[in-house]
């Protein structure tokens, strides 16, 4: 049955898209096998660790941290975090750059994977503008001149702490966590790129 | 507040080269992506030698 | 060599793979090394600065920069969009994208940071003090602010001076009911509470307080937290900061850029250009190629193309 409602559209274009085992494989082509590939699922993992750590850090706002040793134990795992998931993130990236993994078509899972980088970018930002001591009164300060620089300042105003730290804890995140989906979505759905000298065309079809 | 093993509440060691000037903390970290990554590259994956069909029981971890 | 097509579903030969089980070892591993390196190195806290915090450490250039607010000679005082008029702000060519965004924050300085608080204040001198002011010409209260600005800033060290020859006016007295005011903390909160009652919004007192060198550019620069000094990815103490922002920083080292006016418009479109570079880099000419000429996939696939099977 193949009506034209939305809902049927919608089935067709998301659930029948895939199989459960694309979804949740147990087995990956052989040339799977390296330390390399590790690094996709490591900065979820990281990822997991933020939301995790910052989901403890809002919930008894956000000056907490500076008079509380488990507050400023529970930072410090929010921010060691933060450095293991760029570390990975950017490992990662060298990664499929080495790998030419834009491939077969394959030029979304690239280019969400940049956007998934900027969001990050971002979103860590205004996490260091919201740590309510010197260093985010410093950061603030002289990041308005950038954003000023841009004409973004004007919305988005580096010394408004409460609007850093909403964006911190909603918009950014959510924008994050939902790109980050759509990049796994489609590493699953088109495989992992294969070697590099077995494609039939030596260019590779990125589009 | 600082409860660490490690203190690093003491001003940076700054390493300049030309334009260039690094903290010892962003510089560790840095370096540690490098060594991650070639590591990754030259450290044999566990099972990475069975190409055949049919070595599916064999586990990876 | 076995050709495939990489668009194409692999129909080669598979390994076994435990996808649940790879994603939470991840998290159970990554999770032990966030929470062993926190308990290592925990992380840095520099104290907030307060407008009391400055006049207490470093009363001169309190007075001075509070002076400077009065003349409009300060950085906020002579910002541009979004807070006043009173520059162009930065632009690329015919890119003057400050500008364009217009004034969406109003800010007077003088107003905003002096004459508002102290009307506010219990001090019957720096009011009246204040009245003569607002009585006086623009032209008046520029030549007082300007004459008290640059004697203080020749005295050094000192926060009030003598008026013999009566061409400061009145602002001698409003710079010390402000200086009180600081010293008591009741700045921090005017500045604060000027907008809305329960504020989480900086703006005014952080942009009074970023026109101070002498203190709070001091106390960064101190820390390498400089724009000049790679202070974008630099972190209090010695904790490591946001090394991801290294190309960010970088321009801001280097010629025509760390001298020029539109440094931060000049390298926000670089950087916007290069991400989009990144973005796109797959479509990138020679750059795309670089994975086929310097062959380091040959190290990830070795065991790959050793393999009879890809060499079907």
């Amino acid at each position: 049955m193949s009506s034209q409602s939305w809902t049927g559209r919608a089935r067709r274009a998301t659930l029948e898209k895939f199989k459960p085992e694309d979804l949740l494989p147990e087995e990956q082509p052989a040339y799977v096998a390296s330390w390399v590939y590790v690094f996709g699922v490591a900065t979820i993992a990281a990822l997991v660790m933020l939301i995790a750590s910052g989901l403890v850090l809002t919930l008894n706002g956000p000056a907490w941290w500076h008079t509380s040793s488990v507050g400023h134990y529970v930072n410090s795992v929010h921010l060691w975090s933060v450095e293991l998931f760029f570390v990975f993130m950017v490992v990662h990236l060298w990664g499929k750059f080495w790998m030419a993994a834009w491939r077969g078509r394959r030029l979304a899972t690239w280019i969400t994977g940049v956007v998934a980088f900027m969001a990050s970018i971002m979103t860590a930002f205004t996490g260091y503008l919201i740590q309510t001591n010197f260093d985010s009164q410093w950061i603030a300060s002289e990041a308005k001149d950038g954003f000023n620089s841009m004409g973004i300042g004007a919305y988005f105003n580096a010394l408004n702490t409460g609007q850093a730290i909403l964006l911190h804890v909603s918009l950014l995140p959510l924008a994050l966590g939902g790109i980050v989906a759509w990049h796994i979505i489609l590493v699953r759905r088109k495989g992992v790129v294969p070697p590099i000298d077995n494609d039939v065309t030596i260019e590779g079809s990125s589009k | 507040m600082q409860l660490a093993l490690i203190n690093l509440n003491h001003p940076a060691h700054y390493f300049s080269f030309g334009p260039f000037a690094i903290s010892g903390g962003n510089l560790a970290i840095i370096i540690a992506m490098c060594v991650i990554f070639i590591a990754a590259l030259f450290i044999p994956f566990p099972h990475s030698n069975n190409f055949s069909q049919d070595d599916k029981k064999e586990d990876r971890k | 060599m076995m050709k495939v097509d990489p668009a194409k579903k692999w129909s080669g030969p598979m390994r076994p793979y435990d996808l649940v089980k790879e994603i939470v070892v991840a998290i159970v591993v990554i999770g032990l090394l966030a929470c062993g390196l926190a308990a290592l190195f925990s992380s840095p806290d520099e104290k907030a600065v307060t407008l009391k915090s400055w006049v207490t450490a470093a009363p001169a250039d309190f007075a001075q920069v509070a002076t400077g607010e009065l003349a409009g000679t300060t950085g906020s005082a002579g910002y541009g969009a979004p807070y006043n008029t009173a520059a162009k702000g930065q632009h690329f060519g015919f890119i003057k994208l400050q500008d364009w965004a217009g004034v969406r924050i109003p800010i007077n300085p003088a107003n905003s940071f002096v004459v508002e608080p102290l009307l506010i204040s219990n001090d019957a001198t720096a009011i009246a003090a204040v009245n003569t002011w607002k009585a006086a010409t623009a032209d008046q209260r520029g030549k007082w602010a300007n004459a008290y600005e640059g004697a203080l800033t020749k005295a050094g060290d000192k926060t009030t001076l003598p008026d013999p020859n009566n061409s400061f006016g009145p602002v001698p007295a409003m710079i010390d009911g402000l200086s009180m005011m600081a010293a008591s903390g009741a700045l921090d909160g005017a500045l604060l509470t000027s907008d809305s009652t329960l504020p989480t919004n900086f703006t005014k007192p952080m942009l009074f307080l970023a026109d101070s060198d002498g203190y709070f550019g001091a106390l960064a620069t101190k820390q390498h937290l400089g724009g000049d000094q790679w202070g974008v990815m630099n972190e209090t103490g010695s904790w490591p900061g946001q090394s991801w922002l290294w190309l960010f920083s970088f321009w801001y080292q280097i010629d025509p850029f760390k001298s020029s006016d539109n440094a931060d418009t000049i390298i926000m479109l670089i950087m916007a250009l290069l991400t989009l570079a990144l973005m796109f880099l797959p479509l990138l000419p020679i750059i795309r190629r670089i994975p086929y000429k310097i062959p380091v996939h040959r190290l990830i696939w070795r065991n790959w193309y050793r393999s009879p099977a890809s060499k079907q």
